[in-house]
């Protein structure tokens, strides 16, 4: 792969994976959320494989295919299954409406930049070139967190915090150890898995998933 | 000095060339896209001439003015047809090299179109009726929203060429065509494709062929004009798509734009025109048969959208300079 066509790659696939972010602060339909995480965790790992094309390393390769299999398929479809079984859920209720989530989401872009900049000075390589994309994708998910009621939103929103941390750690370290990306994958799938069980458990005993009506303690 | 003058000569005639091209080609432009979406519903359509026919026949029609209406109305459509005519004589559509190719900067050419849609929403409050404020009100709101969006969209495009002289960054991009698939040239390019839609009054935003006063705003701002007002107005709202479509294509899809001063060149950049624009037209009828229009309010999302789009084009742009 020559230097031009791998720095396109990288750009635009790691761009990619802010640009799902921003999308599924977009879209109000949780149904098409689980569907932007999943081209998210799709891009992630295009990240990874290319830069395994680029630096012959073998660890990496494997990371990029692991990444594919929890982030682009098993964890979405998890999520799909949860978004099917409660369809009173199928729209997110934002606490804060789109218009103002999309301008905070510029100006996370901007802060992301701002602050990154002495990172990239440090060593500026094309991949570290792209570490505010990462960071700004940690934001959106914090912001994504902190402002939706319902459950399946928030966990969309912590696998996007985690997306993100992925992308920094890739274009930062050029590849972590295999033990490393493998434990932290495992973890993720264990958070959905469990989230999975609570939000079944909530919806029987509560009927409901909405966040903020968990205010009162009951027997 | 020979050099100089036809160069000179070159210049006013692709200025020209342009000028004509547009006038007739773009209401066929609007023609052909009705006639799509006409085969694509079922129904024959009228011929793809039908828009030409229109403005030909409003043109030799009486005048009838709004009572207590002023100088505002009869003005306003004037205003914005020499407004698209100058913003189309220098912007490059056909060439890099039209009239005032080095003032053509890209900011010239967005308030140029700018003080077009100003004029027009000042002539649909003059008559004082409902409907002209309403629409023009929401027109307005609209082009407000978009002004953010476009902009740092073209400042991303600037970023991107070290200029905001359009004809130039052209030239820069044909130089070096690895630009065109930088994540910053699409983000911008989605960026601008969104205002565009929303600036033309095309389907998820406006739908250019309902007169139903709930969702109008293109047709409520220009309620009040008859006769060959109605026909300026028209044909200069199908020049002002054509421009923004061939911008978009020449912006995104440089190729086939001439750029010696050679007939010929000249004369497959008139074709290469023609085609990149109907691809695009192409394009937004197609979108407008699957999509249905936005609700007035889930508009703001849809610019907000954009306007965040072209921050991240930026912030690419800076980053991976």
């Amino acid at each position: 792969m020559n230097s031009s066509s791998y720095i396109a790659a990288l750009e635009i696939s790691g761009g990619a994976v802010l640009v799902f972010a921003l999308l599924t602060l977009w879209r109000r339909d949780v149904k098409a959320n689980v569907r932007m995480l999943r081209l998210q965790g799709v891009s992630l790992a295009c990240v990874a494989g290319v830069l395994a094309l680029h630096q012959h390393d073998l660890g990496l390769a494997v990371t990029a295919v692991l990444v594919l299999s929890v982030k682009g398929f098993v964890a979405p479809e998890l999520l799909h299954r949860v978004v099917r079984r409660d369809p009173r859920s199928r729209e997110t209720a934002p606490l804060v409406n789109v218009p103002a989530s999309l301008v905070t989401a510029a100006a996370l872009i901007v802060i992301s930049y701002a602050v990154s900049t002495k990172i990239i000075a440090l060593a500026p390589s094309p991949p570290t070139r792209l570490v505010p994309i990462g960071v700004a994708t940690i934001l959106v998910g914090y912001f994504m967190l902190v402002t939706r009621r319902r459950a399946v939103s928030q966990i969309i929103g912590l696998l996007l915090v985690d997306n993100g941390i992925a992308l920094v750690t890739f274009l930062l370290t050029a590849g972590v150890p295999l033990i490393v990306e493998l434990g932290a994958s495992l973890d993720v799938l264990l958070v959905v898995v469990v989230l999975q069980v609570l939000l079944a458990n909530m919806r029987e005993r509560l009927g409901t998933t909405d966040l903020d009506q968990l205010r009162e303690l009951r027997d | 000095m020979i050099l100089a003058a036809t160069s000179l000569v070159y210049s006013i005639g692709t200025s020209l060339l342009q000028l004509v091209l547009l006038t007739l080609g773009a209401p066929v432009l609007l023609g052909v896209m009705d006639k799509l979406r006409a085969r694509a519903e079922g129904r024959r359509g009228a011929s793809v001439l039908q828009p030409l026919r229109d403005i030909r026949k409003l043109m030799s029609k009486q005048r009838l003015r709004a009572h207590f209406s002023s100088a505002v109305l009869p003005v306003a459509p004037i205003v914005l047809l020499v407004a698209t005519v100058v913003a189309i004589a220098i912007a490059p559509l056909a060439s890099t090299q039209p009239l005032l190719a080095p003032s053509a900067d890209i900011y010239v050419i967005v308030y140029l179109l700018l003080t077009g849609s100003i004029a027009l929403a000042l002539a649909g409050l003059d008559a004082g009726t409902a409907f002209g404020g309403m629409g023009s009100s929401r027109a307005m709101t609209i082009s407000a929203l978009a002004e953010p969006a476009l902009l740092v969209a073209v400042l991303a495009l600037s970023i991107q060429a070290g200029t905001s002289n359009v004809p130039t960054i052209i030239s820069r991009t044909l130089a070096n065509p690895t630009m065109l698939s930088s994540p910053t040239r699409l983000l911008a390019l989605v960026a601008i494709l969104i205002v565009v839609i929303a600036e033309t009054g095309r389907i998820p935003v406006d739908n250019p062929s309902t007169h139903l006063e709930l969702t109008m705003i293109h047709e409520a701002m220009i309620l009040e004009y008859s006769g060959a007002d109605l026909g300026l107005v028209s044909i200069a709202s199908a020049m002002r798509l054509g421009l923004l479509f061939a911008l978009v294509a020449n912006l995104f899809v440089p190729w086939g734009i001439a750029t010696d001063t050679s007939i010929g060149g000249l004369a497959m950049g008139v074709v290469w025109l023609a085609v990149k624009t109907s691809v695009i037209g192409v394009g937004v009828s197609f979108m407008e048969v699957h999509r249905a229009k936005l609700r007035l309010f889930r508009v703001p999302e849809l610019l907000a959208g954009g306007f965040v789009l072209s921050i991240l084009a930026v912030v690419t742009g800076l980053v991976t300079r």
